[in-house]
């Protein structure tokens, strides 16, 4: 440390014992660009062509507003409700030890590798009025397939792997003798929970949140299976993309596809600060 | 470094002759998604009389394959189940706009129309389009705005309205969109709402095009679906095309001529009589009689004074179709 004299001033990085920065650096920003800020900027080109009154008109048309709401909203529900089961998954298998634990971890992953059509049509059987499940519920008066509450099933189906897989390795990072020792000074069970386990887990779960978050709003192939596709109830904001497609409208289509991109953009910074604020304030 | 080169040049050389070699040996039809079994057919029968070529297939929504062609794919043929697609690659100057001229009858080889499948017995007792805007009755039939077949189907409730309601265009609006009121769910093609209705047990009565309508009798069993004729309906083209930028890159426009010129051959006319598709080869055509009830059909021409008009007036965003969706 010593031997690199602070300079004065700002400087373009932090110096470094590691070599070979500008290389890795050039690397990293000519793969990044090549996969995602040139497909994303022919995006933005193609809207930008639109015209601002163009592009505000077509992007506050009810049909679209309530397509980006059922997208976002059932995005949201699913990612809420994986966020509390996705935890106690991770929870139970970190924590303990049973025969089959690993066949358990591994169908975590099921839902990663299956193609989302085959899980959509395979929950859309179950869920359907004369399916397993359908029919069991059908007669309390609750309809899941063709309605928003499917969309969330299929959405909740496809976001668990991602919550459980980035809360379980944060766990198995926090030592038992930090429990112990928090029992040892008189913490309850609810305060172990909520004060020391909870502060130390936030940001993998609030990581957890948004990429299933993330990964639930641009959702495409199991949600049509198993929405209804009605227009202002159940169309979700992809469909709807590949409705002004087929229309060969394509400023229509990029401005939806736009609109998508500044929202979901806007909420992971949100979600973003918020993770580096909770890591600032328990971290 | 110079050897390097000049080996990847001739490589390079023998790579592009033997392409341009071998391309007129090799077709790629690019065709609507339910016509898989179909073509499976035609192509082993075509291929049976032309030693040596192979056909390669592409299926997916008429629109899909239209913006993929446009968008580089190299078919040399397109089989589509809507005119406004082929219309497309036309302006997009991939298609030849005297196309419908090329080859007989509109250059529609086989055609058919949006017709009725229900539950054994008729349980609603479902007839004619009249019976659809009943408030008892529920429709499966795909997204018009996804689906060719589904667009056929609006445009043929709606040419009946017009019909029963002399053209009052309040009272048209008012009956088609009480037909789309019954609809509990859009699928995105037409295969999928075939599943809808009989796989999920939904709805009274599916509106698909009849090939597909036969193909499910005959799959599950007439004990469990009727076919039901509507007294009009719309005519269905499935027109054809040859992808001039493409086949004149490949130099495989004779073997694409030939490809078309056989789906209207007695062989290939019986091949699309087989599975469902109403054929132009009268004798081949008396022969499935029994297949076929008669049914009045009228023309997109007739009734909406073609498809440009159509296009504009019912399909655009936020036109008469988009209406017919009502605001539930």
């Amino acid at each position: 440390m010593t031997a690199v004299p602070a300079r004065a001033g700002w400087r373009f990085r932090q110096p470094s014992v590691i070599p070979g920065f500008g290389l890795t650096l050039g690397l990293s920003l000519a793969y990044l660009t090549l996969i995602i800020l040139i497909p994303l900027s022919g995006l933005a080109w193609r809207s930008a062509s639109l015209g601002w009154p163009q592009f505000w008109t077509l992007v506050t048309d009810s049909r679209t507003v309530n397509a980006l709401k059922i997208s976002f909203g059932t995005a949201l529900a699913a990612a809420a409700v994986n966020v509390v089961f996705g935890t106690v998954v991770a929870w139970v298998l970190v924590r303990y030890r049973f025969p089959g634990r690993r066949v358990v971890d591994a169908m975590v992953d099921l839902p990663f590798a299956l193609p989302t059509a085959v899980a959509g049509i395979a929950l859309t059987t179950l869920y359907a009025p004369n399916g397993w499940i359908g029919a069991l519920v059908g007669p309390l008066g609750i309809k899941v397939a063709y309605t928003p509450l499917g969309i969330v099933v299929a959405l909740v189906f496809i976001g668990l792997p991602f919550v459980v897989r980035t809360v379980q390795p944060v766990m198995e990072e926090i030592d038992r003798e930090v429990e112990e020792a928090a029992a040892t000074l008189g913490a309850s069970r609810f305060q172990t929970i909520t004060r020391v386990l909870f502060p130390g887990l936030a940001p993998a779960i609030v990581t957890g949140f948004a990429l299933a978050f993330a990964r639930g709003v641009g959702e495409y192939g199991s949600v049509i299976f198993i929405a209804g596709n009605l227009p202002n109830i159940s169309e979700i904001a992809p469909l709807l993309i590949i409705i002004r497609l087929e229309e060969y409208n394509y400023p229509a289509a990029t401005a939806i596809a736009a609109v998508m991109l500044i929202i979901s953009f806007a909420m992971l910074l949100v979600i973003n600060m918020l993770q580096s604020w909770s890591r600032k304030r328990y971290g | 470094m110079k050897r390097l080169l000049l080996a990847a040049t001739a490589a390079a050389g023998l790579l592009f002759s033997s392409a341009s070699a071998f391309s007129a040996d090799k077709l790629l039809n690019a065709s609507y998604d339910v016509a898989r079994e179909l073509f499976v057919d035609i192509n082993k029968a075509f291929v049976a009389h032309h030693e040596g070529v192979t056909v390669d297939q592409s299926h997916a929504g008429t629109s899909k394959q239209a913006r993929a062609i446009a968008d580089g794919l190299a078919a040399d043929v397109v089989t589509f189940n809507q005119v406004t697609d082929i219309d497309f690659l036309v302006r997009q100057g991939l298609v030849s706009d005297d196309w419908q001229k090329e080859f007989p009858d509109n250059a529609s080889p086989f055609y058919s129309l949006p017709s009725f499948l229900v539950r054994a017995g008729n349980p609603k007792n479902i007839r004619d389009w009249e019976d659809l805007a009943r408030d008892d009755v529920q429709i499966i039939f795909p997204n018009p705005k996804t689906s060719g077949n589904a667009r056929y189907t609006y445009l043929a409730a709606t040419a009946y309205a017009r019909e029963k309601f002399s053209g009052d265009e309040t009272k048209v609006k008012e009956f088609v969109t009480r037909i789309f009121n019954n609809v509990p769910v859009f699928d995105t093609g037409g295969r999928a709402a075939t599943t809808t209705f009989a796989e999920r047990g939904i709805g009274d009565v599916l509106i698909t095009f009849e090939s597909e309508t036969q193909g499910i009798a005959n799959e599950y069993g007439t004990d469990k679906y009727e076919q039901v004729v509507p007294s009009v309906s719309l005519l269905a083209e499935f027109p054809v095309a040859i992808v001039d930028k493409v086949v004149d890159q490949n130099g495989s426009r004779d073997l694409a001529k030939s490809y078309l010129d056989f789906l209207y051959s007695p062989e290939g006319q019986k091949i699309e009589a087989e599975h469902g598709l109403r054929v132009r080869d009268e004798a081949i055509a008396a022969g499935f009689k029994d297949k076929f009830p008669d049914v009045r059909l009228v023309t997109v021409e007739e009734v909406f004074g073609g498809w440009d008009k159509v296009q504009a007036e019912h399909f655009a965003e936020g036109a008469l179709l988009d209406q017919a969706y009502g605001n539930r």
